[in-house]
C-alpha cells in the first residue's frame, strides 16, 4: 500500500506538541495583557455634552475638586455637579458664552445635562469615595492629574490588582487629609514612616477580603 | 451479518454451555466478520432513518442554543432558581449528566484493570457517551455563573486583576475534577481508537477519507512495536483514569457536603454519589446499546450476556444507593440534630414528598426486578428499567438540591421552587445535544472496539489452532515442525544466522 502522507509528515506530532506549548504560553500572555483594563480602558476619553475644561478650572483657576464634587467626603458616589453648581458662577461670568449654551438651556428647562461617566467600575465591585477621601487617598492617586486634562480621561486601570497594590501597602500612597485634593502633591522624604505611624494611630486597615468590595 | 444469519443468535444460545472464551462473541464470527460488521456502518450510504433521527436531535440541540442565548441575554433570572432555592435545575442537570458520564470510563478503565473481557464490546460506545454527557454537564455550571463570557476566570490564569479562583471552594475543585476527567477520558478514548481508525483507513476507497482517517490513525501500521507501545499507553491511561472515575463524583458531592445545609452536610455523600453515578451511567449505556445493537445488527458482539452483566451492576449499585438513602435517615435520627431530622422528615413527607417517592421507587425498588434472571435478560424489561433508573436518578438530584434548600434556617424565607419554561427547554435541549453527538459518533466512528473484540475471541489465543499435542486443529500435520525434517526451514534458519 502506498504511503498516504509524505515522510515529512513525521515532524507534525513534535510540531503540534511544541505549538500547543508555545500557543498555551502565548494565550496566557494575550489574556494577561490584552484582556486587562490597562489595555482596554486606560485612556478612555468620551466626548462630553458640554466642553467643560478641567485644565482651566482645576488647573489655571485652582478651584478645589470639592467645590463641584461636593459629596465625596460623605457619600460612596462622587457626584457630578448639578447645573446649579455651574450657574453659581456662570450667571455672573461669561453669561453669553456659546460654549455654555447647553448649561443655560439645562438651567432654563430644568433638565439635567447628560454627562458621560468616565470612571466605570463593574456593578459587582462597590467603591466608597468617602472612606478613601477621609483616610488620605488623594484624588489624583486614582484619577491622575485632572488639572492637566482639558477633557477628562481615565488615567489608571482601576483593576482589582491595581486596587490591591494600595490595599496591601497603603503606606506607599497615603497623604495627609488636607492634601487630598492637591494636584501634583510631592511626598516628604520620610512619608512612609509618617504614614505607618498614622496607620497605627488611626487603625487604618484597608480590607483585602472578597466581600470588602464584592457584596 | 449476512454471512451469519444461519447461526444461532446471541439471545438464543446462551445456555449452550460454551467455554468462557467462546461465549464472549457469538455466531462463530471470524476476525474479518468483526471488521466488516463494525466498519461498514461508517462506510455505507447514510440511511434515511439516521437523517430523521439526526434532524430530530439537532433541532432539540437548536432549542438548547436558543434557550442559552435567551438566558445569556436576559440573565440567570429566566431560570426558576431564586432565594431560598438558589441552585435549581441547572445544578440538578449538571449532576445528572456528570453522573451519566461515569459509566464509560468505569467500563474502560476499571473493568480493564480487573480483566473483565466482556467490556470490549461496549467500551467504545460507553466512552463516547461519557464524553458527550460530560459536555452536556459542563454547559449548566458554565451558564449558571451568569457572566458566561468571563468563565475563564474559573481557571487560575495569571491576570492583571491579580484575581485567582477561590481555592477553598469545592466549586473550583469541581472545575478541575470535571475538566481533567473530560481530558483524560478523551485521550483514553482516542488512544483506544487508533488501531480501529487504521482499519477504516486501510479500507477506505476515497482520497479524502484516506487522508482524514489516515491523519487520525497517526501512521499506525499494526507493527509489533506499535502494539507494544499501545498496550503500555492504554494500561497507563487506564491506571490514570481509574482514580478519576471515583474522584469526580466525590468532588461533585463536595459541592453539597462541604456546605452546612441540613441534608447536604454528610460524610456519606462521596461514596453514595459515586454509586449513584455508576448506576445512572450503566442505565444510560443499556438504553443506548439495546437500541444500537438491534439497529446495527451487533447482537453477536454486544451479547445478552454482556447486557446481563450490566444489569447486575445496575442492581448492585441501585441497592447501594437505596441503602445510602436509608442510612441518611438513620444518621438523621442517630445524630439527634433537630435540623437534620427535620430536613429528612420534610424530604419524605413535606411538599416535595412526590419527588422523594418517585426517587425511591425508581432507584431502590425498580432495579430489584433484576434479581430475576428472566427479567434481566429481557430486552423490553431492561430498556424500560434503564429509563426508569435515569428518571429516578434525575429526581435524586432534584430531591437533594431542592428539598434541602427550600426550607432554610429562617422560616420567613421558606419557599416552593418551580421551574420556568426556559428551565425545561434547556434541559430538553441538552438531550438534543447529547443525541446529536451520539448519532454523529455512530455514523463516523467504529462504534465497537474492533481490535479489542478480536483480542478476546478464541482465535486470538495462540493455541487456538493447536490441539494440544503439537498438531494443528483438524489436520494431522504437526503444528511445530522439527527443524531437521524440513529443508526449507533449515535454509531459512541459516539465512537468519548469516545476517
Amino acid at each position: 500500500m502506498p504511503q498516504i502522507f509524505p515522510k515529512k509528515a513525521n515532524v507534525l506530532p513534535i510540531l503540534s506538541l511544541g505549538g500547543a506549548l508555545l500557543g498555551g504560553v502565548a494565550l496566557i500572555f494575550l489574556v494577561w495583557y490584552y484582556f486587562s483594563p490597562e489595555f482596554l480602558v486606560v485612556g478612555y476619553q468620551p466626548d462630553q455634552p458640554v466642553e467643560y475644561n478641567h485644565e482651566f478650572h482645576a488647573g489655571q483657576l485652582g478651584m478645589d475638586c470639592q467645590y463641584c464634587h461636593n459629596w465625596v467626603e460623605n457619600a460612596a458616589h462622587a457626584n457630578v455637579p448639578p447645573t446649579q453648581t455651574c450657574m453659581n458662577c456662570h450667571n455672573q461670568i461669561k453669561t453669553q458664552s456659546p460654549k455654555l449654551l447647553k448649561v443655560r438651556e439645562s438651567w432654563a428647562t430644568d433638565t439635567p445635562i447628560q454627562w458621560v461617566k468616565v470612571h466605570h467600575l463593574p456593578d459587582y465591585a462597590h467603591f466608597s469615595h468617602a472612606s478613601h477621601v477621609n483616610n488620605g487617598v488623594g484624588c489624583e492617586t486614582c484619577h491622575g492629574r485632572i488639572d492637566k486634562m482639558e477633557v477628562v480621561y481615565q488615567a489608571e486601570p482601576l483593576s482589582m490588582g491595581w486596587c490591591l497594590e494600595c490595599h496591601r501597602q497603603p503606606e506607599l500612597y497615603l497623604r495627609p487629609n488636607e492634601e487630598v485634593t492637591t494636584m501634583g502633591y510631592v511626598h516628604p522624604e520620610n512619608f512612609v514612616e509618617i504614614n505607618l505611624a498614622r496607620i497605627q494611630e488611626e487603625g487604618i486597615q484597608p480590607p483585602t477580603n472578597c466581600s470588602a468590595c464584592h457584596y | 451479518m449476512d454471512n451469519t444469519t444461519s447461526q444461532p443468535t446471541a439471545d438464543q444460545d446462551h445456555s449452550a454451555g460454551h467455554s468462557h472464551h467462546e461465549s464472549l462473541v457469538k455466531g462463530d464470527l471470524s476476525f474479518h466478520d468483526i471488521t466488516e460488521m463494525v466498519s461498514r456502518h461508517t462506510e455505507k450510504k447514510t440511511p434515511l432513518a439516521w437523517y430523521v433521527a439526526f434532524g430530530l436531535a439537532s433541532s432539540m440541540a437548536g432549542l438548547l442554543l436558543l434557550s442559552l442565548a435567551y438566558q445569556v441575554w436576559n440573565g440567570v433570572g429566566v431560570w426558576g432558581n431564586n432565594q431560598p432555592v438558589a441552585w435549581g435545575w441547572p445544578i440538578v442537570n449538571f449532576v445528572f449528566w456528570v453522573g451519566i458520564g461515569h459509566a464509560g470510563t468505569l467500563i474502560s478503565a476499571i473493568l480493564f484493570l480487573f480483566r473483565q473481557k466482556w467490556r470490549t464490546s461496549i467500551n467504545r460506545a460507553a466512552e463516547a457517551m461519557t464524553l458527550f454527557a460530560v459536555m452536556c454537564a459542563l454547559i449548566f455550571p458554565t451558564f449558571h455563573v451568569g457572566r458566561v463570557w468571563v468563565i475563564y476566570w474559573t481557571l487560575p490564569i495569571p491576570n492583571q486583576m491579580e484575581m485567582w479562583p477561590q481555592f477553598k471552594s469545592p466549586l473550583l475543585w469541581d472545575v478541575f475534577a470535571v475538566s481533567s476527567y473530560f481530558i483524560v477520558s478523551l485521550v483514553f478514548w482516542y488512544v483506544g481508537l487508533i488501531p480501529d481508525l487504521a482499519t477504516i483507513r486501510d479500507r477506505s476507497t476515497t482520497w479524502l477519507r484516506k487522508k482524514v482517517t489516515g491523519f487520525f490513525a497517526l501512521g499506525w501500521t499494526g507493527a509489533n512495536r506499535h502494539w507494544r507501545n499501545y498496550e503500555k499507553a492504554y494500561l497507563l491511561l487506564a491506571g490514570l483514569a481509574t482514580p478519576l472515575v471515583l474522584s469526580v463524583h466525590s468532588v461533585v458531592s463536595f459541592d453539597f457536603a462541604v456546605s452546612v445545609i441540613p441534608g447536604w452536610h454528610t460524610t456519606i455523600f462521596p461514596p453514595y454519589f459515586v454509586a449513584g453515578a455508576i448506576f445512572s451511567g450503566f442505565a444510560m449505556v443499556v438504553t443506548l446499546m439495546v437500541v444500537a445493537r438491534k439497529i446495527y445488527g451487533l447482537e453477536n458482539v454486544i451479547t445478552m450476556d454482556v447486557l446481563e452483566k450490566m444489569n447486575i451492576i445496575i442492581l448492585v449499585t441501585g441497592t447501594i444507593v437505596g441503602f445510602a438513602y436509608i442510612t441518611e435517615f438513620f444518621m438523621a435520627w442517630y445524630s439527634q440534630v433537630e435540623y437534620e431530622q427535620y430536613a429528612f422528615i420534610n424530604r419524605a413527607f413535606g411538599p416535595y414528598a412526590w419527588a422523594y417517592w418517585i426517587m425511591m421507587t425508581c432507584n431502590l425498588i425498580s432495579p430489584q426486578l433484576f434479581w430475576f434472571k428472566k427479567l434481566r435478560r429481557s430486552i423490553p424489561v431492561m430498556f424500560a428499567l434503564s429509563i426508569v433508573v435515569n428518571i429516578g436518578m434525575w429526581f435524586e438530584r432534584f430531591v437533594i438540591t431542592i428539598t434541602s434548600l427550600h426550607r432554610d434556617f429562617l422560616p420567613s424565607s421558606w419557599g416552593y421552587f418551580e421551574p420556568t419554561f426556559i428551565d425545561v427547554t434547556t434541559f430538553i435541549g441538552s438531550f438534543g445535544l447529547f443525541f446529536t453527538l451520539f448519532l454523529l459518533f455512530l455514523r463516523f466512528v467504529p462504534m465497537v472496539a474492533m481490535a479489542e473484540v478480536k483480542g478476546v475471541m478464541p482465535e486470538a489465543d495462540p493455541h487456538y489452532y493447536d490441539e494440544g499435542d503439537g498438531r494443528a486443529a483438524g489436520t494431522s500435520v504437526p503444528f511445530i515442525q522439527p527443524a531437521q525434517e524440513d529443508p526449507g526451514r533449515n535454509e531459512a534458519g541459516e539465512t537468519r544466522g548469516g545476517r
